[in-house]
C-alpha cells in the first residue's frame, strides 16, 4: 500500500514538467523566424568557384577572391526589393572600410546590373555575375539578400538572411567582423 | 439515417480514389531515356525539399530556386548519380532541411523517439492505474457489509427459482 504514495509526487511532477517544456517550446517558436536556415556551410570553406566580373565579362575569378582577409559576401539582385532597401547601408559599411564582395544572382541582365551600381553607387571592392545561379547552389543560398561573413582563409563564419541594417550589422555582424579583422591584424595582415 | 452515412461514405471514397499526385510544376520537360533514372527523379524531387518554401518538396514548387534545382538533380541523375550522392549534395549545400528525412542526431533524436515515448508513456500510465486498482483492497463497513449478505442470500433464494 505504500508504494503508490511513494511515487505520487512523480506522477504529479511529471506531467508539470511536460507541460512547462512544451510551453518554452511552443513559445520559442512563436518568436523564431522558420524562414531563416542557418547555413550549411559555417566553419566550412567556401566553394570552388569561376565567375566573370560584372562590368568586364572578359576578367573571371576564382574562389581566390574570398580568400587573404575577413569579408563580407553579399547577394543581390536588381529584382530583389530588399537589396534596394539594404543597399544605402551597405554603401555606409563601405565608406567605413568594411571589406565587401559582390555575388550578383541571378539578375535580369548584366546592363540592369552594371546600371543599379552606377546610379546607386557601388560599395563592393568586386562583383561576381552569377548570370545562372549555378554558384549560389553552392553557396546554398535560397535568396536575396544573403550575406557571408568569411574569415582570412576563405572559411564561411556565419550567414545572415535578409537586409543588413544598423541593427543587423551593430548586434550581430560587427562583432564578429571585428573578432576577424582583430585577429587578422594580430597576424600582421596574413591570412 | 444510414442511407445518408452510406451515401456520404460512398462520396468519400470516390473522392479519395479520385486523388492522384497532382504537380504545380511542368515535369515533361525532364526526358529520359532509362525508366529507373526517371523514376528516381521522382522519387528524389518528391523527398527533397524546397529551401526558399517552408513545407513544399522541389516537386511541388514553381519557386524559380526549385526549378534550379530540379534541373540539378536532374543533371546529376542523368549523369549516373545514386540517390545518396544527390541527396547528400543538396544538404551539403541546404542542410538537414533539405532533405525530407532527417537523419537520425541529438538534435532530431525527439523527432524520431517522441511518437515512441508518448505512446510508451500512454501505456504505462495505463497500466499502473490497472495495477492499482487490482490492489487495492475495499474496506466495507459494517453497514455495508449487512448489505452485502442481506443481497447475496436474496441471490441464492433466486437461484433455487
Amino acid at each position: 500500500m505504500a508504494q503508490p504514495n511513494r511515487f505520487k509526487w512523480l506522477v504529479l511532477a511529471l506531467p508539470l514538467l511536460a507541460f512547462l517544456w512544451l510551453t518554452i517550446f511552443l513559445l520559442r517558436g512563436l518568436f523564431s523566424d522558420p524562414t531563416e536556415l542557418s547555413s550549411a556551410l559555417v566553419g566550412k570553406p567556401v566553394p570552388q568557384f569561376e565567375l566573370p566580373d560584372i562590368y568586364d565579362p572578359s576578367t573571371t575569378y576564382t574562389e581566390a577572391v574570398l580568400h587573404g582577409r575577413p569579408m563580407l559576401l553579399n547577394v543581390w539582385a536588381t529584382w530583389c526589393p530588399t537589396c534596394r532597401a539594404e543597399h544605402a547601408y551597405l554603401n555606409k559599411l563601405a565608406q567605413q572600410g568594411v571589406y565587401i564582395v559582390g555575388l550578383n544572382y541571378k539578375d535580369d541582365s548584366r546592363a540592369k546590373a552594371v546600371d543599379w551600381l552606377n546610379t546607386l553607387g557601388d560599395p563592393y571592392r568586386l562583383n561576381l555575375f552569377d548570370e545562372r545561379g549555378a554558384v549560389a547552389i553552392d553557396f546554398g543560398v535560397y535568396g536575396a539578400p544573403e550575406t557571408f561573413l568569411i574569415n582570412a582563409n576563405g572559411e564561411v563564419m556565419y550567414r545572415h538572411v535578409g537586409d543588413v541594417n544598423e541593427r543587423v550589422w551593430s548586434t550581430i555582424l560587427e562583432p564578429q567582423y571585428r573578432a576577424l579583422m582583430a585577429d587578422f591584424e594580430r597576424a600582421g595582415g596574413q591570412p | 439515417m444510414k442511407h445518408w452515412l452510406a451515401m456520404l461514405f460512398a462520396v468519400l471514397m470516390a473522392s479519395v480514389g479520385s486523388i492522384s499526385v497532382s504537380y504545380a510544376v511542368n515535369l515533361e520537360t525532364y526526358q529520359f531515356d532509362d525508366p529507373n533514372k526517371e523514376a528516381l527523379f521522382r522519387e528524389l524531387i518528391n523527398e527533397l525539399r524546397c529551401p526558399k518554401c517552408q513545407n513544399q518538396s522541389i516537386a511541388d514548387s514553381d519557386a524559380p530556386l526549385a526549378k534550379d534545382l530540379r534541373d540539378r538533380t536532374y543533371q546529376m541523375v542523368q549523369q549516373g548519380a545514386t540517390k545518396q550522392e544527390v541527396v547528400d549534395y543538396m544538404v551539403a549545400r541546404y542542410g538537414d532541411f533539405a532533405y525530407y528525412r532527417p537523419p537520425v542526431r541529438l538534435s532530431t533524436l525527439v523527432l524520431w523517439l517522441g511518437p515512441v515515448l508518448v505512446v510508451l508513456t500512454g501505456a504505462l500510465v495505463i497500466i499502473v492505474r490497472v495495477r492499482q486498482q487490482r490492489h487495492e483492497e475495499v474496506e466495507l463497513s459494517d453497514h455495508e457489509r449487512e448489505q452485502l449478505a442481506a443481497l447475496q442470500s436474496s441471490g441464492q433464494d433466486n437461484d433455487h427459482d
